[in-house]
């Protein structure tokens, strides 16, 4: 693999990054990877939830998927799980949303209702 | 879909749903007989022969959530439009190969697309599915291995924005020394 070097450099940034997962459980975002979900558009929502992340410097969030929902014109949908608050899905998710919803509810954690679907109904 | 990496996402979740520890992706890029494939094999729980049958019928789906698949209907007319065929070959208990031939210059095959975030998806996965990504364009190869890159890593799993980053921008690198136009 040609970017050995580039990986070594990465498991020094992220080795702190995972510890904290495992010790505390860090804010999990999850994005529905159904057909549907994919169809509305939710590869490149995943793709710029990323850079936001990035861009914020937020290597502790974990990024899971999970298929179809069943409310398919809702989609793209993602939820929003930090710990020791309910559970957040969003629907009707564009890149722009993405930018709010890491800006508003990951960095500063105030939910951002006008795309809030479900709160703490999900029993995740 | 616009894009046929996106029917590639949406497949490479049907492995995943159906319990594959391990997904091999293998784009095939081959000018001078003007052909693009796709191949997709995993070891999830696989199909019957019923069930085989009825995949492609866009009224039949395995899920519960609603009554239309549409997943493998959609990408089998794609293939035919782009004047190629998609084959399906699945045993139970072992896993499932979807094979999709197009024509390379085909008119109507729509791009690969931004593959490179399909693998940055399926890179979430890795805690669970393992993916081995080839990507041939005459005698060139890139291929990435999830399971290498865990080693590497010394992580159980991929899903950590920094690791996504590196492998998207890794696998965009890559695709464009390989000089992938599809």
């Amino acid at each position: 693999m040609k970017s050995v070097q580039e990986l070594r450099e990465l498991r020094e940034r992220t080795k702190a990054a995972l510890a904290v997962r495992d010790r505390e459980g860090g804010p999990r975002i999850v994005v529905c990877m159904g057909t549907c979900g994919i169809a509305a558009g939710a590869r490149d929502v995943l793709r710029s939830l990323l850079e936001e992340l990035e861009r914020q410097g937020r290597d502790d969030v974990t990024i899971t998927q999970t298929g179809c929902k069943g409310l398919c014109e809702r989609e793209p949908m993602i939820e929003v799980l930090i710990p020791g608050s309910a559970p957040v899905t969003y629907g009707s998710v564009t890149p722009d949303v993405v930018k709010q919803i890491v800006d508003d509810h990951i960095i500063k954690g105030q939910v951002v209702s006008e795309y809030a679907i479900a709160i703490g109904s999900e029993g995740n | 879909m616009r894009e046929l990496s996106l029917h590639i996402l949406d497949i490479a979740r049907n492995s995943v749903e159906a319990g594959a520890r391990n997904v091999a992706l293998t784009v095939v890029e081959d000018p001078e007989r003007d052909r693009l494939e796709i191949t997709l094999q995993d070891d999830g729980r696989g199909m019957d022969a019923e069930t085989l049958a009825r995949v492609t019928d866009p009224f039949y789906t395995t899920r519960t959530t609603r009554h239309v698949g549409l997943g493998l209907s959609l990408l089998k007319a794609t293939c035919e439009q782009a004047g190629g065929v998609m084959e399906l070959t699945s045993t139970p208990g072992k896993g499932t190969l979807v094979r999709c031939v197009m024509g390379l210059s085909n008119f109507d095959r729509p791009p690969l697309g931004d593959l490179a975030a399909v693998i940055q998806s399926l890179a979430c996965e890795t805690e669970h599915t393992e993916l081995v990504y080839r990507h041939i364009v005459g005698d060139s190869e890139f291929r990435l291995d999830t399971m290498e890159v865990k080693r590497e890593l010394e992580a159980d799993c991929l899903c950590a924005p920094p690791i996504l980053q590196w492998l998207g921008r890794h696998v965009r690198e890559g695709l464009h020394d390989l000089g992938s136009r599809a």
